[in-house]
C-alpha cells in the first residue's frame, strides 16, 4: 500500500511538470509583450520594468524562476490588474467557487445515493421514473442552457430569488447556482448509484442473506450498500473535477466572483500570467483529487491489487 | 455468429433460427446491427428529427427571405410571428432568429462534425498503434493519454483560445486536441483483446494471412466499437464548442453558432425570452437525438454490452 501510494504521487509530478511546461511555452510563443502599450515608454523605463519581471533574462531562466516562485506557492502577477497578484485574486475568488460547488457536491451526493437506492429497490415506481427523468435531462439540456432556465423560471416569473450576483455568503444568493450544480451531479449519482444497486442486490450473497431470513432493510443497510457504493466513489473524483469545469458556466450565467469567472475574464482580457496561474493552480487541484480517488479506491475496494 | 449474440429479443432470434435453417442468406454484422437499430424507436424517430435538423440548416438559409446579419429595423427584439416572416421573432438588433439558429446550427453542426472526424481519426491511429505494437511504446502512448485526461480540458481549452485566437478553425483544432483519448483507450484495449482472440490464433493457425487477419477478423471488429464512440463523441464535442462560444470564447460575431445564440438569448431573456429558448431548444434537442442514437448503436453493434 505504501509503496503504491508513493509511486501514485511520484507519477504525478511528471504529469504537472508537463502541464506546466507546455502551457508556459504557448504563452511565451505569443506575439507581443506585457509593455507594449500605445503610449511609448522610454528605453530606460522599459528596460527597468522588463527588469523587474525577469524579461530581460534568457528564456530557460525565466522558466526556472517561474517554477521556483510555483514552489513557494506564487502564482505570478496579473497583467490586467495592476495592483493584484494573481494569489490575490485567487484568494478572493477560491472561497466562493469553493462553496458552490463543494456545498453542491456534498448535497448532491445526500440525494443521488438516497433517490438511486430507492429507485433501485422500487424500480418502475415513480422515484424510478424520477431518478430516469433526471438523469436524462442532466445528460443532454447542458448547464448553460438549464441554468437561465432557473433564472427565468425561479426570478423572473416567482421573483423567489434573485437571478444572479453575490453578496458575501449570502443564502440567498446561493441557492439557485448550487441548485443547478447540484441537479447536474444528481443526474449522474442517481444513475450510477441505482444502477450499481440493482446489479448487487442479483448477486449471490445477497441471496444468501436473504435466504438466511435477513429483514430487507439490513440486507440492503448492511450487505448491499457497502459494495454498491464502490462506483459512487469512484464517481466523486471526476464530479469534483467537473465542478471546477462547470463553474466556468454557472459562474458566468449567475455572475459569481469565484474561479471561473475570474478566468473567463482573464481569457477574455487576455491576460496571460493570470490564465496561466489559474490553469496551473486547476491543473494541481485536479491531479490531487485524482491522486485521492485512486488512493481511496485502493483502499475501498480490496480486489484492487497494486 | 449472430444467434449468440443476440440475447434481446425471441423474436430476433426465431429469425436467426430460422435464417440458419434456411441456409439461403447469411447475414453479416452489419445488415444484423441495422435490422437491431431499426428496432429501437428512439433511435429510428432521433435519426429522422437530426436529418430534418441538419437539413433545414442546410437549405433553410437560401429559402427564407432574411439573411443572419441583416437588420429589420421595424421589427427589433419582435416575438415570434408572421409579421415580415420572423417566424421565431428578431434579437435585439432586429436579425431574424430562425435563420440565425439555422446558419448557428451549419457552424456548431460542422465544428461537431470536423472535429469528431479529426479527434476519432487521431484517436484511432494513436489507440491501433500502441495496441499493435504493444510493450514500452504502449506503456509511454497510454502514460500521455493518461497526463490528458487528468488536465482539465476546459481550462487548456481555454489558454489555446486565449493564446491563438478564435477562428472557426483554430476552436474545431481546440476541441479536437481535447476529444481523442476516449477513442484511443477504447480501440488499444479492443486491438489488445482482439490479438489474443481464440478465432485470431484459430486463423493465424490455419495459415491465413498478416492482412487478411487484420482486415478480416480485427479491423471489423473494431469497426463496432469505432461507430459506437463516434455516435458518442459527437454530442460532446458540439457542447464544448457551445459553451466556449457562450463563454465568449469561441465562434464570434457576427458568426453565430448555437453557443453564441444562446449566450446572446441569456443576456436579454428577462424582456425577450424567445430569443433565448429557441436556440436553447435547438440544442438540446440534437444532444438528446445524438445521445440516444448513440444508445441505439451500442445496442445494434454491441448487444454484450448494456
Amino acid at each position: 500500500m505504501w509503496s503504491y501510494t508513493l509511486r501514485r504521487i511520484l507519477a504525478t509530478i511528471p504529469t504537472m511538470l508537463v502541464v506546466i511546461t507546455v502551457c508556459y511555452l504557448l504563452l511565451h510563443a505569443t506575439p507581443g509583450g506585457p509593455f507594449d502599450t500605445e503610449r511609448k515608454v522610454s528605453a530606460a523605463v522599459l528596460a527597468n520594468l522588463q527588469a523587474k519581471y525577469h524579461l530581460d533574462l534568457p528564456l530557460w531562466q525565466q522558466y526556472l524562476l517561474y517554477l521556483q516562485s510555483l514552489l513557494h506557492g506564487d502564482l505570478g502577477a496579473s497583467f490586467r490588474y495592476a495592483d493584484w497578484s494573481v494569489n490575490d485574486l485567487v484568494a478572493n475568488a477560491l472561497p466562493v467557487s469553493a462553496a458552490i460547488g463543494g456545498g453542491s457536491l456534498v448535497l448532491s451526493l445526500l440525494i443521488g445515493v438516497t433517490l438511486g437506492i430507492v429507485a433501485a429497490l422500487r424500480q418502475n415506481s415513480a422515484v424510478d421514473y424520477l431518478v430516469m427523468l433526471i438523469g436524462n435531462i442532466g445528460s443532454a439540456v447542458p448547464s448553460f442552457v438549464l441554468g437561465p432556465v432557473l433564472i427565468i423560471v425561479f426570478a423572473i416569473l416567482l421573483k423567489w430569488l434573485p437571478a444572479g450576483g453575490w453578496n458575501n455568503f449570502e443564502p440567498r444568493f446561493m441557492v439557485l447556482p448550487m441548485a443547478l450544480l447540484t441537479f447536474i451531479n444528481v443526474s449522474t449519482i442517481g444513475r450510477v448509484m441505482r444502477g450499481s444497486l440493482i446489479e448487487v442486490m442479483h448477486s449471490n450473497f445477497i441471496r444468501t442473506a436473504r435466504a438466511k431470513g435477513l429483514p430487507t432493510r439490513v440486507v440492503v443497510l448492511r450487505h448491499a450498500l457497502k459494495p454498491a457504493l464502490l462506483p459512487v466513489v469512484s464517481l466523486v473524483g471526476p464530479l469534483a473535477i467537473s465542478s471546477i469545469t462547470s463553474a466556468l458556466v454557472t459562474e458566468t450565467v449567475f455572475s459569481l466572483p469565484g474561479l471561473g469567472k475570474l478566468i473567463v475574464n482573464g481569457a477574455g482580457n487576455r491576460d496571460y500570467t493570470l490564465v496561466l496561474g489559474l490553469v496551473v493552480l486547476i491543473a494541481a487541484l485536479t491531479v490531487t483529487l485524482n491522486l485521492m480517488v485512486d488512493l481511496a479506491y485502493a483502499w475501498l475496494d480490496p480486489k484492487i491489487r497494486y | 455468429m449472430p444467434t449468440s449474440r443476440d440475447m434481446n429479443g425471441l423474436a430476433a432470434t426465431l429469425d436467426d433460427v430460422a435464417n440458419c435453417t434456411k441456409g439461403a442468406t447469411r447475414r453479416g454484422l452489419w445488415s444484423d446491427a441495422r435490422r437491431r437499430f431499426m428496432r429501437n424507436k428512439a433511435a429510428v424517430i432521433s435519426l429522422g428529427l437530426l436529418l430534418l435538423i441538419a437539413s433545414a440548416c442546410a437549405i433553410g438559409p437560401w429559402v427564407l427571405p432574411h439573411s443572419f446579419d441583416s437588420a429589420d429595423w421595424d421589427a427589433m427584439s419582435m416575438g415570434p410571428s408572421l409579421k415580415n416572416a420572423h417566424f421565431w421573432g428578431t434579437d435585439e438588433a432586429g436579425r431574424d432568429l430562425l435563420v440565425r439558429c439555422l446558419i448557428g446550427g451549419r457552424i456548431s453542426l460542422a465544428v461537431g462534425l470536423l472535429a469528431t472526424l479529426a479527434s476519432v481519426s487521431l484517436g484511432i491511429a494513436w489507440g491501433a498503434t500502441a495496441g499493435f505494437l504493444g510493450g514500452k511504446v504502449d506503456a509511454l502512448m497510454m502514460r500521455i493519454v493518461d497526463m490528458m485526461y487528468a488536465i482539465p480540458y476546459l481550462l487548456i481549452a481555454i489558454l489555446l483560445v486565449t493564446i491563438l485566437g478564435r477562428e472557426f478553425y483554430l476552436v474545431v483544432l481546440t476541441i479536437t486536441v481535447f476529444s481523442w483519448m476516449d477513442m484511443a483507450r477504447v480501440v488499444r484495449g479492443q486491438t489488445l483483446a482482439l490479438r489474443s482472440m481464440e478465432y485470431v490464433e484459430a486463423a493465424r493457425a490455419i495459415g491465413v494471412s498478416k492482412a487478411r487477419i487484420i482486415f478480416g477478423h480485427i479491423v471489423p471488429n473494431l469497426l463496432g466499437v469505432v461507430v459506437i464512440y463516434t455516435t458518442v463523441t459527437v454530442p460532446g464535442v458540439i457542447l464544448t464548442e457551445s459553451v466556449l462560444s457562450f463563454l465568449g470564447l469561441g465562434i464570434q460575431e457576427p458568426m453565430t453558432s448555437w453557443g453564441v445564440l444562446i449566450e446572446d438569448g441569456a443576456r436579454v431573456m428577462e424582456v425577450s425570452p424567445w430569443i433565448l429558448l429557441f436556440p436553447a431548444g435547438l440544442l438540446s434537442v440534437t444532444l438528446y437525438c445524438f445521445n440516444f442514437i448513440g444508445d441505439g448503436m451500442r445496442d445494434a453493434l454491441d448487444p454484450k454490452e448494456r
